[in-house]
């Protein structure tokens, strides 16, 4: 057993620990004990993920597990960097469960939500490990009952959360259904269920088999993702989970749908077809762009980051299908590029959607609210809380210098590298996949200032926001950690590229694409006169800011006076009358009016004397999820009327149940001398 | 060149823009004066305003926090990179660092620390202003990107100096009937992002239709001078982008001192050919309504997106 072994042997025996403790622990120590123990499982997992990433392989295999076909695992330097980032974001929840969960023993401190909180880490460590179909849908499905029941911890107070977790609940297992059925075709179709075998195996099934499989995979693997359309469980469980756990299902679980839909389309299935790549990029692209317009009007917070998982997801998934267009197109380089942005990406959005997540968390316990339009007034309240999500938010809006921008800049770089000489194809669809990610990032943009603006400036919107106090030192620890990751990633991305070019090799992509002449602090792109600086762009902006800043006050009178603010002259200004995020993004609104189709409704009562006085004046607004009412309506009423036609089978009556069984048996028999 | 050069090169170019862009302004009112039939002020008054305004003590309102402080500097600081780093006196491949995805960034850095401002404020008027300064930049922003990206396809780059150097050398290979688009698609997105006619009016006061004075409205003494000046330089950056991409005879392509020199002169003249056009403009063109503008840009946003799709498909084999 080497490194990566003991270091995963650790993170395993930790989590069993942390769970036998959730159980034994009385609720004073409880959460203390859970928390520290699952952060320590997260780092010593990310340790065996980053050994795994360098190269450092490692394998195990367990037939007695599971009878017949007994599990296997494995470390590539893909699925080490897939595991570095989920025992990242494990540590990052696992401190700030401390103080979240509390002393009161109830919610996420409860003894079922602390038990199964290290499963669930445990459970998404072992996915990436996985290098047989068996063992990989042991993870999943671990993974998905896991998160499943912690998403419904809160049940008893919200009933939201019970129709969070319903949707949940059948979509994860719709995906599961087609993963199922999708590998065991594969390995069915392959002779074998082993990675090795299929690798083999694999890229020379016939097309037919293959396409079919790959778009069963698809569903699966972009289902999980939170992929547009099959996203409808990701804001309502994102939002209605305690907010560690949105953190670890936003930052480290739907990138495991990333990891899965990569290493069956690319690894195991050999890359495939142009087409394939086509659906891909498709469904990246509207993904992105829904998810962000949806993020920008949404009114609540934990909804608003879900929404943005959507369009992050998308970006991602750009990149994978820009990467397969590429590589069939004969491109190498470009596609190796596409890759390495895509997968810096995943690991970017992980580092500041775990800081938004528990930002998110600590703003919610602290106001007992998650309506963007009451809040505010935080940044006097909870300055470091502020502080911190604001870093987090420069990320997530792809501004530089945040991390985010570091792989935006390399997918658009992607995308225009391969030049006007691609085949028609990507003529067309290079251009409009730059005009995608340019739009999501404004769009992008506007979101995040939205949520810090509204939600943390300013004067407080409610009773609830004006009384918020600051969060516990470990909540605060536990964030700082998460932008601690995203600002080493937002200087120093040149320190993992060699991580990502051996990742992006594993999946038959070895274009070796970043240029390496530029030493550590610039990224170059080989064969375009590019270059990137992002520590020289930090080191610019905040020491350009501080010398003018000081200049500028070396001029003229250096103290500040408060005065009051304009308010035609008609003070004081109260919190009613300022801007509030649906108004803030009203405008937007307006704008993409046809595509979000809000509902509104006004009430007008009149006095009694006369209809010309008006008495009161109610307005009500909501922007329903048009994807999910237009696709999945008719479905989910075509399903409850198959369900209500299928009551008239069971009437009671004995005798045709003993009927329906001999039947059963009949067909079973038949198909058995048939087949 | 070695790399004291290219320094001196930033931050020679760096002051040359932030001295030029209040007399750029001046040039702009003094035209549109003289078109309107009225006396106007003088060239210098801008700098006269930025003078008196840096004396004067600033002023914070009472739920004002450090982001309604920070902002001025973040605004100035993040435009005088730019101005430093961009391709406008001279265009030296040693200088890849004026990646153009970069220089946008920075300049939406820039509207994104003063909207936040606005909205710290906890005025009415400076959330109005954010949120309209915001919408506008969101769809002002991939135009910028794509209508740049136009030229770029062509040169294999994103490095604007590149694109520029390419421009000087080689104007066949890198002008096609694709750059008209995008240079009309950047036009309006310079208008846009500027807060000119008929996006939004400088001049105005009128508290229902302004856009970005609306959000600076608490800034006053020190901060707004920072704000102006910033504005003026927006601008400079804006129009120097648009004159060096599509007409970029005269821009240095070494660094000896005569080059520069005509590059300098040259420079400052286009952009005084275009702020005086620009005032021109403004006499005849009226504000639109607020919620016209989306049409506006998002027509933008098409031309520059049919100049990158007939960039892409007009275009030959790329030479490298």
């Amino acid at each position: 057993m080497n490194a990566v072994g003991q270091a995963l042997a650790v993170a395993a025996g930790l989590a069993a620990a942390a769970a036998v403790c959730a159980m034994v622990v009385g609720r004073r120590g409880r959460a203390i004990a859970v928390g520290g123990l699952t952060a320590l499982a997260g780092a010593a997992g990310t340790v065996g993920g980053v050994r795994g990433a360098l190269g450092q392989a490692w394998s195990a295999d367990l037939p007695q597990a599971v009878p017949l076909v007994g599990l296997r695992f494995g470390i590539d330097p893909l699925s080490g960097w897939f595991l570095a980032i989920v025992g990242a974001v494990t540590v990052v929840a696992g401190v700030y469960t401390i103080g979240y969960a509390g002393r009161d023993g109830r919610g996420m401190g409860s003894r079922t939500a602390l038990f199964l909180l290290p499963l669930f880490c445990a459970a998404m460590m072992l996915v990436p490990l996985a290098s047989s179909v068996p063992s990989l849908l042991v993870g999943w499905e671990l993974m998905a009952v896991t998160s499943l029941l912690l998403v419904l911890t809160e049940h008893k107070h919200d009933p939201a959360v019970r129709g969070a977790a319903t949707w949940y609940a059948v979509l994860t297992q719709a995906g599961f259904v087609a993963l199922l059925v999708g590998t065991l075709w594969l390995s069915s179709a392959a002779g074998g269920s082993d990675f090795a075998h299929l690798r083999v195996a694999g890229p020379t099934l016939g097309g037919g088999t293959t396409g079919v499989v790959f778009l069963l995979l698809v569903f699966g693997f972009a289902g999980k993702a939170g992929a547009v359309p099959l996203h409808p469980w990701l804001p309502r469980a994102h939002a209605e989970s305690p907010s560690n756990v949105s953190a670890l299902m936003s930052a480290a679980m739907v990138k495991l749908g990333i990891y899965g839909l990569l290493r069956f389309g690319f690894d195991l299935l050999g890359g495939g077809r142009t087409w394939w790549w086509l659906v891909v990029a498709a469904l990246g692209a509207l993904s992105a762009l829904y998810g962000i317009t949806q993020a920008a009007v949404a009114r609540d917070l934990k909804r608003m980051l879900a929404f943005s998982t959507s369009e992050n997801i998308g970006l991602i998934l750009l990149g994978i299908g820009f990467a397969g267009l590429f590589a069939e197109a004969g491109k190498p380089v470009a596609g190796a590029l596409a890759m390495i942005a895509a997968l810096l990406h995943a690991a970017n959005h992980a580092a500041f959607k775990a800081l938004l997540f528990t930002g998110a968390g600590s703003v919610v316990r602290a106001t007992g609210t998650r309506d963007l339009d009451r809040l505010g007034g935080l940044v006097r309240r909870m300055p470091a809380t502020t502080a911190l999500f604001a870093v987090g938010a420069l990320a997530a809006a792809a501004l530089p210098p945040g991390n985010g921008f570091v792989s935006e800049w390399l997918l658009l770089q992607a995308m225009l590298h391969p030049g006007p000489d691609a085949g028609t194809l990507l003529t067309i669809a290079a251009p409009l996949g730059v005009a995608v990610v340019a739009a999501t990032a404004g769009i992008g943009v506007m979101t995040y200032v939205k949520a810090v603006g509204t939600g943390l400036l300013a004067k407080p919107r409610s009773s609830q926001a004006a009384g918020a106090v600051e969060s516990p030192p470990s909540m605060l620890t536990g964030m700082a950690l998460a932008t601690l990751a995203c600002a080493a990633l937002a200087v120093l991305p040149t320190f993992v590229t060699p991580a990502l070019a051996r990742a992006t090799g594993v999946l038959g992509l070895a274009g070796d694409p970043l240029g390496t002449d530029a030493g550590a602090v610039a990224l170059s792109v080989r064969g375009a006169q590019v270059m990137l600086y992002p520590l020289w762009m930090l080191v610019a902006v905040a020491g350009g800011t501080v010398v003018v800043a000081l200049v500028a006050r070396a001029f003229g009178r250096a103290r500040r006076r408060a005065a009051r603010a304009w308010d035609c002259g008609d003070g004081p200004l109260t919190a009613r009358m300022e801007y509030t995020a649906t108004s803030f993004a009203e405008p937007l609104q307006r704008v993409f009016d046809d595509v979000l189709a809000p509902e509104r409704d006004v009430d007008v009562s009149h006095a009694r004397e006369s209809a010309y006085h008006v008495q009161a004046l109610t307005y009500r607004q909501r922007i329903p999820d048009r994807v999910e009412n237009r696709l999945y309506g008719p479905l989910v009423a075509g399903l409850r009327a198959v369900g209500e036609r299928a009551r008239g089978l069971a009437n009671g009556s004995l005798h045709r149940y003993l009927g329906y069984l001999l039947a059963a048996l009949l067909a079973v028999l038949v198909a058995g001398v048939w087949g | 060149m070695n790399h004291g050069a290219t320094v001196a090169l930033a931050v020679g170019q760096t002051a040359l823009l932030a001295v030029v862009a209040p007399y750029l302004v001046g040039v702009t009112r003094a035209v549109r004066a003289r078109l309107e039939g009225r006396g106007g002020g003088r060239l210098r008054q801008p700098w006269r305003d930025l003078r008196k305004l840096l004396r004067k003590q600033p002023t914070s309102p009472p739920d004002a926090s450090l982001f309604f402080v920070a902002a001025p500097p973040v605004l100035l600081a993040t435009s005088l990179i730019v101005a430093g780093a961009g391709p406008f006196v001279a265009a030296t491949s040693v200088f890849a660092s004026a990646d153009l995805i970069v220089v946008v960034g920075l300049l939406l850095l820039g509207t994104v620390a003063l909207a936040l401002a606005g909205l710290d404020t906890g005025t009415a008027f400076g959330g109005m202003g954010a949120s309209r300064e915001m919408i506008i930049a969101a769809l002002v922003e991939p135009t910028l990107l794509l209508s740049a990206f136009a030229l770029s396809v062509r040169v294999g780059s994103t490095d604007l100096s590149t694109i520029v150097a390419a421009g000087v050398s080689e104007p066949s290979r890198v002008f096609t009937p694709a750059s008209a688009l995008a240079a009309i698609a950047l036009a309006i997105a310079t208008l846009a992002e500027t807060s000119r006619i008929p996006v939004d009016n400088p001049s105005t006061h009128l508290e229902l239709t302004m856009v970005h004075e609306a959000m600076v409205l608490e800034y006053s003494g020190r901060d707004l001078a920072l704000v102006e000046w910033a504005a003026a330089l927006r601008l400079t950056i804006l129009l120097g982008l648009l004159a060096n991409l599509f007409l970029p005879f005269g821009v240095a392509t070494s660094l000896a001192p005569l080059p520069l020199l005509i590059g300098a002169l040259v420079f400052v003249l286009k952009l005084v050919v275009l702020a005086a056009a620009l005032g021109a403009g403004e006499v005849f063109a009226a504000k639109l309504r607020l919620f016209r503008v989306p049409e506006l840009l998002a027509g933008s946003f098409v031309l520059s997106l049919l100049a990158v799709l007939a960039a892409f498909i007009l275009a030959g084999p790329v030479t490298p």
